[in-house]
């Protein structure tokens, strides 16, 4: 077997975990990581070492990316370079996004070598309304197509994959709809939001989050670049953790906040660069969104390691958040009361 | 605070809920056998300690069994004992542990109905009611996640057949608001039943249709009239007139205690159905029809059989 694989996104942290992998999978020929900046020293900046991956610097918003795939002969490609977190600009981040996966896709459309696409998206595409089913499967057409940020970008790119795998069948693209990433390393708006001292939440609003630990992102995205499965799979870990719970888990207070506020005080927090909160973050921290990854399971016989509910203690215990006092209070009066 | 270990998530979370939630009302509101004020305590304390470190379960509706038996239903139950009286009748009925579509008619202005129909279901039938509501409801604050915590969702054809499918009991009001907000003269008049879309997820999913009638919660707030105008200005589809709302401002909120009684009916089978009978509109339009005038003839009966809706006075 003569496996070339090319991964993108490998100076983000999930990126670099899958080109880690792979190059450590004796398997695979040359595992290639290409990127707009390179990859964080493991010496200096704590990165994570990428074995044998060869990195190669390119803006993926040009066509350099086609020569590289023409060049080394690529035959799988990892598509993870999709950016949700703090970007420079909105138009920027757009840009990186949508029109690199435009230009990866070009490149893989004319290539003869490739074999197998694998594209990283989001459960972000489902939306987040009052209007749509609890549950999404991947069949589920969305009910408030979200037409901002990341989520917007990401159905383009969905759009464009699609398109990409009408025009060459005989690739085997696979789109994966990732929910929100949650481990000890896994840096997002929402492990942000959670590291916070105090949480404000939206008045009268309790939303089902779900989480897909970091270790079983990464191997879904390995399996599936050694296997062919096309089509399209949510991946979430079982069950859903309401966000009352997840602040309760965290022992953290909360502060809830009518709608209205908790939109200004987000486009506050961006601007000061707390935290990035986008309207399709404040959409989803008031009406919450579940998916249906019973798709994934059947197709890869594999089910999630971790639980949504193990994911979310996973990153509590690694960040040392654990704020304790209610529970303390709950034994104190409970103590006060059976000593009698 | 607690870990739940990995191992527990993969076995799945339903089959985690449901003896949980099971055990604990057969122990507690039923009263099996005498339990010291110790043995109390430190079932309360060992609740309280699940609930502020988080570590219960809910399942993919949001919907919180714990919480529900422990806390809501607890706050209800006085009212469909001692204020509406209510009596559950056909229980039998009621399948014990598959999935099926409870249809009901829909009155009372607010929707109180549902609740005691929750309770019913719960305290006579030993399950636990999935119903199917509005959009409106899970547009407002407070209401929405309320709802799903004791168990409901948005009416949509994805959900309804995901919890048919689980084996869950599902309720519906195919009336929705056109039965619960229709005026006083209307009352015990079944209003169209919708599309028909809960026949559709009935068939598709195979199992009965469980008619149920609810006979007290027409009187409990008599709707006499109307503020059309003010009701769009809120967004909300009626602002209803009753002898006592608005005149006694708040204390117009107060239900009168009519008597209840709730029935269900022989269930209706749609396994002879093929599933793709379903996307037969026909087919369809003549369920429908069947369920309603199974309902109304249930309605009428026992209307009869209550009586007078405030015994002893008229």
């Amino acid at each position: 077997m003569t496996h070339t694989v090319l991964v993108t996104g490998v100076c983000r942290h999930i990126g670099a975990r899958v080109a880690g992998a792979l190059a450590a999978d004796p398997g695979i020929a040359r595992v290639i990581g290409v990127d707009t900046a390179p990859p964080p020293s493991p010496t200096r900046d704590g990165g994570l070492p990428l074995g044998r991956t060869e990195f190669v610097r390119i803006d993926l918003r040009t066509s350099d990316i086609a020569r590289v795939i023409a060049a080394e002969d690529v035959d799988t490609v990892v598509h993870m370079s999709l950016v949700s977190g703090p970007a420079k600009s909105r138009s920027a981040m757009m840009e990186h996004n949508v029109i690199g996966t435009m230009q990866l896709l070009a490149a893989c459309q004319r290539s003869a070598t490739v074999r197998r696409v694998v594209v990283r998206s989001t459960t972000a595409v489902y939306g987040s309304s009052p209007h749509a089913p609890a549950v999404f499967t991947e069949d589920t057409e969305p009910v408030d197509v979200p037409h901002t940020g990341y989520a917007k970008d990401a159905i383009e790119v969905e759009g464009y994959v699609r398109g990409f795998a009408r025009r060459r069948p005989d690739v085997a693209t696979s789109t994966l709809r990732f929910a929100n990433f949650m481990g000890p390393r896994v840096d997002s708006p929402l492990t942000r939001y959670f590291s916070q001292p105090v949480l404000p939440t939206v008045f009268g609003f309790d939303p089902r989050l779900q989480f897909v630990h970091e270790d079983d992102a990464v191997e879904v995205l390995c399996r599936m670049a050694l296997e062919d499965h096309p089509g399209v799979f949510n991946v979430a870990g079982d069950g859903v953790l309401l966000l009352s719970q997840c602040v309760r888990r965290a022992g953290r207070p909360t502060v809830p906040v009518p709608s209205p506020a908790f939109e200004a005080l987000g486009v506050f927090a961006r601007n000061t660069g707390v935290v990035d909160f986008s309207p399709e973050q404040l959409a989803l921290m008031s009406h919450g969104r579940a998916v249906d990854s019973s798709r994934l399971a059947a197709a890869l016989g594999w089910k999630p390691k971790f639980s949504t509910a193990a994911a979310f203690d996973d990153f509590l215990r690694s960040h040392g958040i654990a704020g304790r006092w209610p529970l303390a209070m709950v034994e104190w009066l409970s103590g006060l009361m059976t000593r009698r | 605070m607690s870990e739940i270990p990995a191992s527990d998530a993969v076995s799945g979370e339903d089959a985690q809920i449901i003896p949980i939630s099971a055990a604990r009302s057969a122990s507690g509101s039923n009263g099996s056998g005498p339990q010291s004020a110790d043995e109390r305590l430190a079932e309360l304390f060992a609740f309280l300690r699940r609930r502020v470190t988080g570590d219960y379960e809910i399942d993919e509706f949001g919907f919180d069994p714990e919480l529900n038996d422990k806390v809501l239903l607890e706050l209800i139950r006085p009212i469909y004992r001692h204020w509406f009286r209510v009596e559950t009748l056909g229980v039998r009925n009621v399948p014990a542990d598959s999935g099926a579509l409870v249809v009901a008619n829909h009155s009372g202005t607010l929707p109180v109905d549902a609740l005691m129909m929750q309770v019913a279901l719960h305290d006579e039938a030993h399950r636990a009611v999935r119903l199917l509501g509005a959009h409106l409801v899970y547009q407002l604050p407070v209401l929405g996640h309320l709802s799903r915590k004791t168990g409901h969702t948005l009416a949509t054809p994805e959900d309804a057949d995901r919890l048919l499918r689980k084996g869950e009991l599902v309720g519906v009001f195919p009336e929705g608001f056109k039965g619960v907000g229709k005026p006083f003269s209307q009352r015990y008049k079944l209003q169209r039943f919708g599309r028909g879309g809960f026949v559709t997820a009935a068939i598709r999913a195979g199992v009965p249709i469980v008619p149920c009638a609810i006979v007290g919660a027409e009187e409990i707030y008599p709707k006499i009239g109307d503020f059309p105008m003010l009701a769009r200005m809120l967004g909300v589809p009626y602002l209803p007139v009753t002898p006592f709302f608005p005149l006694l401002g708040p204390l117009g909120l107060i239900p009168l205690p009519s008597k209840w009684l709730i029935e269900f009916g022989e269930p209706i089978r749609t396994d002879t159905f093929d599933p793709a009978d379903a996307d037969d509109p026909l087919v369809v339009f003549n369920l429908t029809d069947q369920v309603r005038e199974a309902i109304q003839h249930q309605l009428d009966a026992l209307r009869l059989r209550r009586g007078p809706a405030f015994p002893p006075f008229f």
